[in-house]
């Protein structure tokens, strides 16, 4: 029972980094209409960012944070506006490609600069583990602090959207881009405002996630990117509670899966139970409806 | 035998009733109007008979054969071709293969024969080429052949959605909105292009339409819809002389 | 008429010429002894990229479904092939025969799974179908890397566990050693034979496309709604274009696995990287058309190698070549540039 609960737990822990990822991947997708194929190496970023200001630097935890908000929000807003605004209107086809190839350029800067060896993240959160039931369940603090991340983030985040005018631009965007011009939105600083939203999401997330799982190459964001895409998918892609449910629920399922059937066939899984999902809910859990107008 | 018989078919979508208790009887060869304001449910009728929509009562009867509730493509076969409001052709194919597509399922052959080129592909592709080109011809646009059918001017394209729609060899014709969006000129010329369709191809037509001039022009019997009901029915001077009709379109 | 069908056949003898001449080119030069061994290595991995990518383009250019998965369909051809061919060497001893039959056998276990993939897959749309399809890749990929398969007399045997769990006899041979894979499959496949198998996928794939059938399934990508009202099956259609698509790229998988010592799903040749790569292949060669898949496959293969001395960086140039070459050809305004200039030339010549 006690190791169910800790597999359990930690899952949602891991679940609420594919959450957290998972909210930028929605709301890019939700307002600009586009799969960011690069957001997963925006983690990545984040996680070296991190790495350079502790490790190499020697500078405080809460400034490498700080500093890779910064880092990855500029870099997320500089992608959009250099690469994904002049094809605003191109073929999705064409910004897929694109972003394809802004993922290949962030891991190849990093190879460049950090090579491809795995660098040993020291973890952020150096609080001791919390020991509960007489010492027989230990949680650690990254967990603690990762699941507490993202009830704040996601509380933050729906707060920012239904009470602030840049929320509610976002939303207007995401329903009926061009009606939204027509009433006298901003488009392109609404967009922007979400990629920078987005990013340092993923940097909170990279800085989690390398935190709990220590070892750092210029890959370390593909995998978990592709799984918060899926979280996202698996919510209903364009809805953000979506995406906290979906990643929350991905988590835990690949904890179990790991733990009880089979550590290998464990993405196996994952992905099995998203084609099951959509297959009765083409949309996602949370997804809404589309229908063609004949 | 009438070639359409539809009983009381109704449809709603999240509590609103669309369609209320339509009903309509269509002679063979008959060339016959649904008019109604907009949103009347027009198109949801189409949408009914050619299965796109189920209804949630109700039989439709095409030249004695139940069609209710079959799929779109299975209605076409059974014979119901139709073109839409907004039109919808397959815009990157040349206007022959519009034709040719409409031909599908009345020259077979098997994929392979297609990959191998075998002789029953070359008999059939040609006597398709060859019929493409007789419906071309009537709906004049045997010279365009070969343009994409994105690339036809906006008259045109409305034409190749007739002429497709022919190919399939219907035993009845939807038309809906055909003049839609076209000036008096073109609209005169549709009217030729509507009522040589019906005589050449001894076809039954039942079209929705706006344009006053081509329904009174054209039409035979007409059906007026008023928020989802029937307003009226009958030979097409009575109806549009009949004064609740009259206060429906001009509003009270 | 005449002038609209010999067109299309000027436009298909181009391509073919195209692939023709470049063998006769290269085995000029091989005969000359002008060319690298690195080089002569990538002929026959060419020939596979250059199928996959034909093969691609019927889903995403014919179809026009967004499909993430190609590479799966290639891992499931690969190891299909590789595992015949292994346990017919017993009993046929010609490398060449066994290679023969194991294209079929690719080429069908692929069209198999992409139609038991399919129906389920092809009810969705856009991005769903694409995560979807992403997500069986990965699946195929992973299942794979646990597998263990076995021979004996009594049969085939099967294991999720390791080799021991397959309880064969002593005279057992065990072909899929799961994340190992399968080692010691001939390398039978040349570029000769690579150059065959891409004519004959362009003889599959343009004969497809003018037919009724790749009307049809044109006709589902311009306007589903409308093909439908003509009478055209849907599914059938989307089913035929989606496992021709597989079926294609288990013989670029078959041809794979026969061209390496030893086959093992890593994420690099099977994963979803792969997919994407031939899924750039396929963009940047223009959608839809299959000579600019040809000629995107050979120069995105052969670019990064040609940059080789550049070392570090050519990834990285890659990379900016696929993000310039996108917002070159796709930007509305790019385009819009393009076509200001084209119709000065044209105006240019009318009044010279």
């Amino acid at each position: 029972m006690m190791s169910f609960l800790s597999y359990f737990i930690n899952g949602v822990s891991l679940g609420s980094v594919y959450a957290i990822i998972a909210l930028g991947y929605t709301m890019v997708y939700g307002i600009a209409k586009m799969l960011n194929f690069a957001h997963g190496d925006i983690i990545m970023v984040g996680g070296f960012t991190v790495f350079t200001i502790v490790s190499t630097m020697g500078g405080s935890p809460v400034a490498g944070v700080l500093a890779s908000i910064v880092v990855c929000t500029v870099l997320g807003v500089t992608i959009e506006k250099v690469a994904y605004r002049p094809l605003r209107d191109a073929s999705p086809l064409a910004v897929l490609i694109t972003a394809i190839g802004v993922s290949y350029l962030l891991q190849n800067v990093a190879l460049l600069i950090f090579g491809s060896n795995a660098r040993q993240f020291t973890s952020v959160v150096t609080l001791p583990p919390l020991k509960l039931a007489g010492g027989e369940l230990s949680i650690s603090s990254v967990t603690i602090v990762t699941i507490l991340s993202c009830i704040v983030i996601m509380i933050a985040l729906t707060l920012f959207i239904n009470r602030t005018k840049v929320g509610q631009a976002m939303l207007a965007v995401s329903e009926d881009r061009g009606a939204a011009t027509l009433m006298g939105i901003n488009v392109n600083g609404t967009i922007a405002v979400t990629f920078a939203i987005g990013s340092a999401l993923a940097a909170v997330a990279g800085v989690l996630l390398c935190s709990a799982y220590p070892s750092l190459t210029p890959y370390t964001g593909s995998m978990p990117g592709i799984k918060a895409f899926v979280a996202a998918v698996f919510g209903g892609i364009g809805s953000i509670p979506g995406a906290m449910i979906g990643g929350i629920l991905l988590g835990i399922i690949e904890n179990l899966a790991k733990a009880y059937i089979s550590s290998q066939l464990s993405d196996a899984i994952v992905f099995s139970v998203l084609i099951l999902v959509l297959l009765v809910r083409p949309t996602g859990i949370l997804g809404r409806k589309i229908s063609e107008k004949v | 035998m009438a070639m359409l018989e539809v009983k009381n078919i109704s449809i709603s979508f999240g509590g609103l009733k669309a369609v209320d208790d339509f009903n309509i009887t269509i002679e063979k060869g008959q060339l016959y109007g649904l008019i109604g304001p907009n949103g009347a449910g027009k198109t949801t009728i189409f949408n009914l008979l050619t299965g796109v929509y189920k209804p949630d009562c109700g039989r439709i009867l095409l030249d004695g054969q139940d069609i209710t509730g079959h799929k779109t493509a299975a209605i076409n076969r059974a014979g119901i071709a139709r073109t839409f409001q907004n039109i919808r052709l397959f815009k990157d194919l040349s206007v022959l293969d519009n034709v040719k597509v409409g031909l599908h399922n009345h020259y077979r052959y098997s994929t392979l024969a297609g990959i191998f080129r075998l002789p029953s592909y070359r008999k059939a592709e040609k006597d398709m080429d060859e019929r493409a080109m007789e419906l071309l011809k009537v709906f004049d646009l045997d010279r365009e052949f070969a343009y994409k059918a994105s690339n036809l001017p906006y008259g045109k394209q409305r034409k190749l959605e007739i002429a497709r729609a022919m190919a399939t060899d219907p035993k009845l014709l939807l038309l809906d909105e055909p003049a839609a969006g076209m000036n008096p000129n073109e609209t005169a010329e549709l009217m030729n292009t509507i009522r040589f369709v019906r005589d050449h191809f001894d076809m039954t037509i039942l079209l929705i339409e706006h344009d006053m001039k081509l329904v009174s022009g054209i039409c035979e019997r007409l059906t007026v819809l008023n928020f989802g009901h029937m307003l009226a029915e009958g030979p097409t001077g009575e109806v549009l002389n009949d004064p609740q009709v009259i206060a429906a379109y001009l509003g009270e | 008429m005449k002038a609209y069908k010999k067109k299309v056949l000027v436009q298909n003898t181009i391509t073919y010429a195209l692939v023709i001449a470049s063998y006769l080119l290269i085995q000029a030069l091989i005969a000359g002894d002008l060319i690298n061994s690195l080089l002569k290595g990538l002929l026959v991995p060419l020939c596979i990229y250059v199928i996959l990518a034909v093969s691609l383009n019927l889903t995403v250019g014919i179809l026009g479904e967004l499909s993430l998965g190609h590479a799966g369909f290639m891992c499931v051809g690969a190891f299909a092939g590789a595992f015949f061919n292994q346990m017919m060497e017993p009993s046929l001893p010609s490398d060449q025969l066994r290679f023969l039959i194991a294209l079929f056998v690719g080429a069908a276990v692929a069209a198999a799974f992409g139609i038991l993939i399919g129906i389920p897959v092809l009810r969705l749309k856009g991005d769903y179908l694409a995560i979807v399809t992403l997500a069986f890749g990965e699946i195929i990929k992973n299942v794979i890397n646990v597998l263990y398969v076995g021979v004996d007399s009594r049969g085939i045997h099967l294991s999720f566990k390791d080799v021991a769990s397959l309880g064969l006899e002593e005279s057992g041979r065990v072909i899929i050693k799961g994340a190992q894979g399968i080692t010691g499959t001939p390398k039978t496949a040349t570029f000769t034979i690579g150059i065959i198998l891409v004519l004959i996928t362009l003889f599959i794939v343009l004969n497809m496309i003018h037919s009724r059938t790749g009307r049809a399934i044109m006709a589902i990508r311009d306007n589903r709604i409308a093909a439908e009202s003509v009478g055209i099956d849907i599914t059938k259609y989307k089913l035929m274009a989606f496992s021709v698509s597989a079926a294609l790229a288990g013989v670029a998988g078959v041809l794979y696995a026969h061209n390496l010592a030893t086959l093992a799903a890593t994420p690099k040749n099977f994963g979803y990287n792969m997919s994407i790569t031939i899924l750039v292949f396929v963009v940047m060669g223009g959608i839809g058309s299959i000579r600019g898949s040809i000629i995107a496959a050979v120069v995105l293969t052969l670019l990064p190698e040609m940059l080789r001395g550049l070392n570090d960086y050519r990834m990285l140039i890659y990379a900016v070549v696929l993000i310039v070459m996108m917002l070159l050809t796709s930007s509305p305004r790019a385009i819009e540039m393009r076509e200001r200039f084209f119709a000065f030339r044209k105006t240019g010549k009318k009044g010279a």
